[in-house]
């Protein structure tokens, strides 16, 4: 019987390097307080957000996601072409297809590259930092791009005071490629679909067309985001502290070992809540780039990454526990080691 | 055996100064969270889960939004704990 051969030994992955993008125009808290009834210091109190980016028409997902994914393979030190894959994480590509992932790879100049999208909201960037390690542990890719992207803005509405003044815009990515030692641990994943319309953007295109739907009673709204704020804190902080947790363990260290928290820049309260119902000592660096970027959703780990490079905060060789979990309800964590 | 309504209040004040940093001698059965306390909708939140915790009780999310108050949080807890 004809049989396929044994696959090549597992190897080890790790990060080689991170890059971001942020649009150019800042986007203070009074320029948006006047539409949701609501002020500065609200805001600042609620969520933590100072000021957010909004990328303008000229700044589009794979303009941001070619700018973080350059800016990624030049502190990588690795070219394009030497690339086996792109993946794109991101929910506000506003095609059906192609893929985001397939312009980037076109634009940055290697067209023959493995392409696609996740879609996984705000536990993307994790989802793909577990897929792109898995990829390259098994040789299925040697080098691989993985890109966090959101143009939130495009999806949100300016009057809605549940979501206006939380959701922007930027971009994130990272190189991921072989290692010599293992310098990502497991991903621990998973989801909670019983709450996935926690967090939505609806209704369907569909109903564009349909001849009896929202579109001819004049009830069809764009599709913005919307969200139970209440619920998903709860969700967040008490759900995910514990994966957290068990991503630690997983990895084979103690909480008393990891250098910095890099969570997904959802809410500063959600950061802080969750950095104390796990007990994490005070040494470790917590990321709070929310204050100026806003909630970015898949772009927000690599952004909160680069910020704390950029700041002195971080250096090479720490351990980082990355976890993103959003709308889904989905989630993703792993312990990386910071290239 | 039972709980009563002091014991009650003494872990809320326990929980909500905690939670929120309020000193617990702010805290009286007529004062309202929002407006009062300076507690908000996401250190609610924190509290609730706090109480559930610590009277072994759960508080469907539908029943927060009627707490208002310390007395109504209080009320709602000695009723499901007993």
């Amino acid at each position: 019987m004809n049989r396929i051969s044994e696959p090549l030994a597992t190897r080890h992955s790790k990060i080689l390097g991170v890059g971001d993008y942020r649009p150019s125009r800042v986007v203070p808290n009074s320029e948006i307080v006047d539409l949701i009834d609501s002020s500065d210091e609200w805001i600042r109190e609620r969520s933590g957000i100072e000021s957010r980016r909004y990328a303008s028409a000229d700044e589009s997902v794979v303009d941001m996601s070619v700018a973080a994914g350059q800016k990624a393979l030049a502190a990588a030190g690795i070219t394009a072409a030497q690339l086996s894959a792109v993946i794109v994480a991101t929910v506000t590509y506003p095609f059906q297809t192609p893929s985001a992932a397939t312009d980037v790879t076109l634009r940055l100049g290697n067209p023959n590259a493995a392409a696609f999208d996740i879609s996984a909201a705000c536990a993307g960037f994790c989802y793909g930092v577990g897929m792109a390690s898995d990829m390259v542990r098994t040789h299925s890719a040697e080098y691989v791009l993985l890109i966090g992207v959101e143009k939130l803005s495009d999806f949100t509405d300016p009057t809605d005071r549940g979501t206006a003044f939380i959701f922007a815009d930027g971009a994130g990515a990272i190189v991921i490629g072989p290692s010599d030692r293992p310098k990502i641990g497991p991903m621990i994943w998973g989801s909670d679909a019983t709450a996935r319309e926690a967090i939505i953007m609806q209704p369907s295109w569909l109903e564009l067309r349909n001849p009896n739907g929202l579109a001819n009673t004049g009830n069809i709204g764009w599709p913005d985001i919307k969200m139970q704020g209440q619920a998903v804190f709860r969700w967040a902080v008490y759900q995910m502290a514990p994966v957290g947790l068990k991503a630690i363990e997983a990895a084979g260290i103690t909480v008393d070992q990891l250098d910095a928290f890099i969570p997904h820049q959802a809410n500063i309260r959600i950061i802080d809540a969750m950095a104390k119902a796990m007990k994490l000592p005070e040494e470790v660096i917590i990321a709070r780039d929310v204050r100026v970027s806003g909630n970015t959703s898949a772009a927000s780990i690599p952004l909160a990454m680069a910020a704390l490079y950029d700041s002195g905060e971080v250096k090479s060789g720490q351990l980082a526990l990355l976890i993103g979990f959003g709308a889904g309800l989905v989630y993703a964590a792993q312990v990386v080691e910071l290239p | 055996m039972a709980i009563t309504e002091q014991e009650v209040l003494a872990g809320i004040k326990e929980i909500v100064e905690e939670v929120a940093g309020v000193p617990g001698s702010d805290i009286e059965m007529s004062k309202n969270f929002t407006d009062d306390l300076d507690v908000d909708s996401l250190s609610m939140v924190e509290v609730v889960v706090a109480a559930e915790e610590r009277f072994g009780i759960k508080i469907p999310d539908d029943q927060v939004s009627g707490m208002l108050t310390v007395g109504d949080a209080v009320n709602f807890i000695v009723k499901a704990a007993n």
